[in-house]
């Protein structure tokens, strides 16, 4: 007898790729109408605010990788190089640059002009990357300065003098952003429609957490890396719509009936692994397949909290005070994006506990010395802390010419036979016990 | 008896070995890779059968490692040389807890457990600098034979800095430090102190523990072991079989799977 899937089941991955081209089939058609549009990044997009000027959003960073998985990534990397880009700059950066230069032209579609950049501080490359986009278009660019951690662990919360001082800082930055949209569009700031936005993201928020809390069943229902590169599409380029909101509670609809039916990611769950970094795009399925080949299985990982501006925390902006709510969720979940970069090991210690994790995955990338630099502290800071095993392979999220795939499957490969004797040595110890 | 066999198919050479039960090294071979790898697999194979005296159906289990380990088409399971290197090492000198190999295309620092498992390991990433390759290079710029690299180099006595990370440009800077009119001797002094300098930095990052062990075709060189010793301050283990420890441990694997009783897969034996 067999039994049919629900239809539920893999609804996600398909109404997220819709959405996703959805997305970029308007961004193509304001692109078309000559409308400019608000270009931003996921860690502190501002999108809830962006939102009620009516502009247009465009991440650069996801049109980039969307080259990579597209296998093109190649062809706007040499063009930024002959340009005179340094093959040791930014991957990302530099098939943007591409892209301006081929009009916005990409593999999805065609993205409008900036009319405005805005960008927080969470990465310093953003800075940088903006001011090419002065020099190119004369786009008025906002740069949003968010305080980040004093220390690890330490998070002062509403009341706290520190906090406050903080928020009151970036409220005013806010103020003055405000301003500027409105310069930049004509339009004239409307509180109601933010608290509109604001409440839609607040449902995708508590759905966010909600579906990284559903990943801690085993088996787990989703996979972090492909499953949740997908999700994070989503959730940046739609957070303060509705659409954006009915997506993620349909998603954790879905991923409960799988937790209650024990519909996992594989046939056979051996390892529960989390991911370190950022993907590498390049061979983005068949990464996956090196550890799925072996029964492994990426059930959490820093990508989907820092790549998602700290949703993970699911921050409920309070609706009553608009603006000074945004400062606030602004301040708390961008400085969690920067935490889970830089202060990531007790994150990753919680998260092998909550998740019952066998090993760790560090990715570092040759692109990216914002996610990159610090893992190997992170690495053997958390190996002192836990008794986990770690693999640390480098490669990139963008450049094919620095991913070596028969060297990854290598120590992938050594990895798992590592994992196994670990394995095996613990039940002969357990059965001597 | 039951005999297990090990195939280590690396970049540059083709070992095979081959153990008793009581884990001793009965026969062992030794065969340029080439284009062919499987051609190489196999006649490192039956050289290993020919110095052994053994006949083919004697070996009832077959380890492929090494690059090439799934070009092993009559083994019966593959093992990486990562964890090979690990179990050879340890079982050559069992108070091993870290083992650096040094071999024609990469460099592998590992850290193994009181048993041999791999606790943590650490390779050079996409570049052959640090390698024996990078030594390949130096003696292609010198215009020497390999073989007397390492003697050479110890007759240096005021070695040449050698700050390029690259194994291409190492020749340039080799035939730089020639047109200064420094002596061979003191470069090849200095490559060699450059490729331990790098191979510490990569057991550092595994963590190092005494005993090391130094395995690797780039172990037969005395030069090497030396330069070794010195960044490390350290006595460092070597066998003379240091050259078949990838092929020892996956022997050692082999034979594991012989005892344990395990029925061999389905075999592509007879390829030989």
């Amino acid at each position: 007898m067999t039994t049919a899937t629900p239809e539920i089941v893999g609804r996600g991955n398909a109404d997220g790729a819709r959405l996703f081209r959805e997305w970029f089939t308007d961004l193509t058609a304001a692109a078309a109408a000559g409308r400019g549009a608000a270009y931003v990044f996921v860690m502190g997009s501002l999108a809830e605010l962006l939102r009620t000027f009516d502009l247009p959003i465009v991440f650069p960073e996801i049109n980039s990788l969307q080259t990579a998985v597209r296998r093109v990534a190649h062809e706007y990397l040499a063009e930024a190089e002959e340009y005179g880009y340094s093959p040791d700059i930014c991957g990302y950066v530099k098939a943007d640059v591409a892209t301006q230069l081929r009009g916005g032209v990409l593999p999805m579609g065609k993205i409008p002009k900036p009319a405005v950049a805005v960008l927080t501080n969470a990465c310093n490359t953003y800075i940088k990357w903006a001011e090419i986009w002065e020099r190119m278009h004369g786009t008025p660019t906002f740069v949003l300065d968010v305080p980040g951690s004093r220390a690890a662990g330490l998070k002062p919360g509403p009341g706290d003098r520190d906090f406050e001082g903080d928020r009151t800082y970036v409220l005013a930055q806010l103020r003055e952003l405000i301003t500027l949209l409105e310069r930049v569009t004509g339009r004239s700031f409307d509180v109601d429609r933010l608290r509109e936005s604001l409440g839609h993201a607040n449902r995708m928020s508590r759905a966010w957490e909600r579906l990284l809390q559903l990943n801690r069943s085993r088996p787990s229902v989703f996979n972090a890396l492909s499953d949740g590169t997908i999700y994070l599409g989503v959730a940046n380029a739609l957070r303060g719509t509705p659409e954006g909101a009915a997506y993620f509670e349909d998603l954790v609809a879905e991923m409960e009936y799988k937790v209650a039916h024990g519909i996992g990611t594989l046939t056979e769950e051996k390892w529960r692994l989390v991911f370190v970094g950022v993907p590498c795009y390049p061979i983005f399925r068949r990464f996956n397949e090196l550890f799925g080949e072996w029964g492994g299985t990426f059930v959490n990982s820093t990508y989907l909290w820092f790549a998602s501006g700290g949703t993970n925390l699911g921050f409920q902006y309070d609706l009553a005070r608009p603006l000074d709510s945004l400062a606030e969720g602004l301040l708390v979940s961008v400085r969690d994006a920067m935490d889970s970069m830089f202060f990531q090991t007790r994150i990753l210690a919680d998260m092998i506990d909550g998740y019952q994790i066998d090993g760790v995955v560090f990715h570092p990338i040759k692109s990216c010395r914002t996610v990159s630099t610090g893992l190997a502290d992170n690495r053997r800071a958390l190996m002192e802390m836990k008794d986990i095993a770690t693999l640390f392979i480098e490669s990139d999220m963008m450049d094919r010419r620095v991913v070596s795939e028969a060297q990854m499957k290598n120590r992938v490969d050594a990895f798992f036979e590592g994992l196994a004797s670990r394995r095996a040595q613990a039940a002969i110890a357990a059965a001597g016990r | 008896m039951a005999f297990a066999a090990g195939v280590d198919v690396g970049s540059t050479q083709t070992k095979a070995v081959i153990i008793d039960e009581g884990r001793g090294i009965v026969a062992r071979a030794l065969t340029d890779t080439g284009a062919n790898v499987t051609r190489a697999a196999e006649t490192a194979f039956r050289m290993a059968l020919q110095d052994g005296d053994l006949r083919e159906e004697e070996v009832e289990f077959v380890v492929g490692t090494g690059y090439g380990r799934y070009k092993v088409t009559f083994g019966n399971t593959q093992v990486t040389e990562i964890s090979c290197h690990g179990r050879g090492a340890a079982h050559m000198f069992p108070a091993t807890r870290t083992v650096i190999d040094m071999g024609g295309q990469d460099t592998k620092a590992i850290r193994v457990s009181p048993v041999g498992e791999i606790l943590d390991f650490c390779m050079n990433d996409k570049c052959a600098a640090g390698t024996g390759r990078f030594l390949g290079a130096a003696a292609s710029a010198l215009d020497i034979p390999l073989a007397d690299l390492g003697p050479t180099a110890l007759r240096g006595e005021r070695p040449v800095r050698i700050s390029t990370t690259c194994t291409v440009f190492a020749e340039s800077e080799v035939l730089s430090w020639l047109g200064k009119g420094k002596k061979i001797e003191d470069i090849l002094l200095g490559v060699h102190q450059s490729i331990a300098m790098r191979s510490v930095g990569l057991l550092r990052r595994v963590g190092i523990e005494s005993e090391v062990t130094f395995t690797g075709g780039v172990a037969k060189n005395q030069a090497m072991i030396e330069a070794l010793r010195d960044k490390l301050a350290m006595a460092v283990n070597v066998s003379d079989d240091s050259h078949y420890m990838g092929a020892l441990g996956a022997a050692l694997f082999a034979l594991d799977h012989i005892l344990a009783g395990r029925t061999p897969a389905p075999a592509t034996k007879g390829a030989v």
